[in-house]
């Protein structure tokens, strides 16, 4: 069992707050929202307080963010189909390139791992790669359209440019750089309804997914002659849903983040709840039948839908989270051990 | 574009609700039931037609579940055929209509009465997203056909 305690409230956006992100150093948040701002916090004293507005980048929603993992950078994209990359330099951001490509909506944004490349993914279907040189200048390296529905996020693998989208037609999707051009090599089917978010957990080698179905999924990787007899295709590996979550959940789940500190796992809800997640120690198979329990449910956390929330990436069981109440609240978890 | 459907029936409309003395006392809590519901959806306009969605009978009381304290509204409308390209935007006006009236803490699911429309789960699902919603309503063009559809023609 665990418990959540409210550290702050942060009266962030005049509408839907759709997103938080952490920055690499843990010591700043970003949020957008449906007043088409984003905001930048920071700690001061025992609370946090709106450093810097990011003002008209966006004519629409701004839907997603993503720090570069220098943290100089940070990525904001919006429903008026734009991607804007503002710039931290000197304390001040400046919005230094706005990447124009994709039809409409553009719903999620990742960094690679060393910074060298940037996904973003959008309503009309397709995922777009940019390569980022070190004039800080953006090519679109590739449109991938294996989704047969609008794309609701991208993330990139820790340790690999391997990359991930979930998407509204209920599969995940994963791609690779074959040496010539980026390619899907595997398509995750199991969930009954569209998959709002996913996240690996520290190595890598497991992913959790998030649906409207109102189930959380765990897909475990396997390599290429692995030694479960799970098979493989050329030097791909498979992923498999090894454990559904069902039952927790009364609304969609919005978002999902794996800590990669304590290995929690954490949700937001349609239902105005957080839930955080552990997975079972005692288990007699842990790679092919893992289980998980829950630890605590916050409800409600807010008063409305909860669109995101997310880790700290320093503080073991700090949490930020963002609601259609337009607020931005941070917590955090302790565990009884 | 020509009507789809040309010669729609046309129902007889309910009568008003009748207030009783509690409603009028402050002092008494009432929830919100299906029949408030439905007072604030009967007038929306058909897209079409010169009629409202309770004339038409895509709306009707029975339809419509509330549970207040668990702060949920489900509604089924009925489009008057199975392939009314409308239906749409009919759960689309239907669903700004209650999220303009009603306090925010309701959870509002407008869907499709089962068996009555060729894609009623695709509908379904794009009317449950409420990303694609509410791109939707920062079309400039859509609000204001939505806006039309939620004008009181009298």
């Amino acid at each position: 069992m665990g418990t959540l305690t409210e550290l702050c409230v942060l009266e962030a956006h005049h509408n839907r707050a759709w997103h938080v992100a952490w920055n690499p150093q843990g010591s700043l948040l970003a949020s957008c929202g449906g007043d088409k701002l984003v905001k930048i916090w920071g700690e001061e004293g025992d609370t946090w307080v709106c450093k810097t507005v990011l003002e008209g980048g966006h004519q629409r929603t701004v839907r997603c963010l993503d720090w570069s993992p220098c943290g100089s950078y940070l990525a904001s994209v919006s429903f008026d189909g734009t991607t804007a990359i503002w710039d931290r330099k000197g304390g001040e951001f400046e919005c230094s390139a706005t990447l124009e490509g994709h039809e409409n909506e553009v719903k999620g944004v990742s960094w690679s791992r060393g910074g060298s490349l940037l996904a973003t993914c959008s309503r009309d279907k397709s995922v777009w790669i940019w390569e980022v040189d070190e004039d800080q200048e953006y090519e679109c390296a590739s449109v991938l359209s294996s989704h047969t529905q609008d794309v609701k996020c991208v993330l990139w693998h820790p340790h690999e440019d391997v990359l991930v989208s979930t998407s509204y037609d209920n599969t995940i999707k994963m791609y690779t750089d074959d040496g010539d051009d980026w390619s899907c090599f595997t398509t995750l089917a199991s969930h009954d309804s569209t998959v709002w978010a996913a996240d690996l957990d520290c190595t890598g080698t497991r992913l959790v997914s998030c649906s409207d179905d109102k189930t959380l999924k765990i897909w475990q990787q396997y390599m290429p002659g692995n030694e479960y007899g799970v098979k493989t295709e050329g030097n791909n590996p498979t992923w498999k849903c090894v454990c559904t979550l069902s039952g927790f959940h009364d609304r969609p789940i919005y978002h999902v983040k794996w800590c990669h500190l304590t290995g929690l796992i954490v949700t937001a809800c349609g239902d105005d709840c957080i839930r955080v997640f552990e997975e079972d120690k005692s288990c007699s198979d842990a790679v092919n039948q893992p289980s998980f329990h829950l630890l605590v449910t916050q409800s409600p956390a807010h008063s409305e839908d909860v669109n995101c929330v997310s880790w700290s990436p320093v503080r073991p069981g700090l949490l930020a989270s963002c609601s259609d109440d337009g607020l931005v609240k941070l917590w955090q978890f302790t565990g009884e051990s | 574009m020509p009507l789809e459907n040309i010669n729609p029936v046309v129902y007889q409309v309910s009568d008003d609700r009748e207030i009783t003395a509690d409603e009028e006392n402050d002092d008494v809590v009432d929830l919100i039931d299906s029949r408030e519901i439905f007072d604030l959806i009967r007038d929306i306009n058909d897209p079409e037609h010169p009629l409202t969605l309770e004339e038409l009978n895509v709306l009707e009381s029975a339809n419509i579940q509330v549970d207040d304290k668990a702060s949920r509204v489900t509604i089924q409308f009925t489009p008057t055929i199975p392939h009314c390209s409308m239906a749409t935007l009919i759960g689309l006006s239907i669903q700004v209509k209650l999220l303009r009236s009603l306090p925010t803490r309701f959870k509002v699911d407008v869907k499709i009465t089962p068996g009555t429309h060729a894609s009623e789960q695709a509908i379904n699902k794009q009317l449950g997203d409420k990303e694609r919603v509410a791109a939707a309503l920062e079309n400039r063009h859509l609000l204001a056909v939505v806006n039309r559809c939620l004008t009181p023609a009298k």
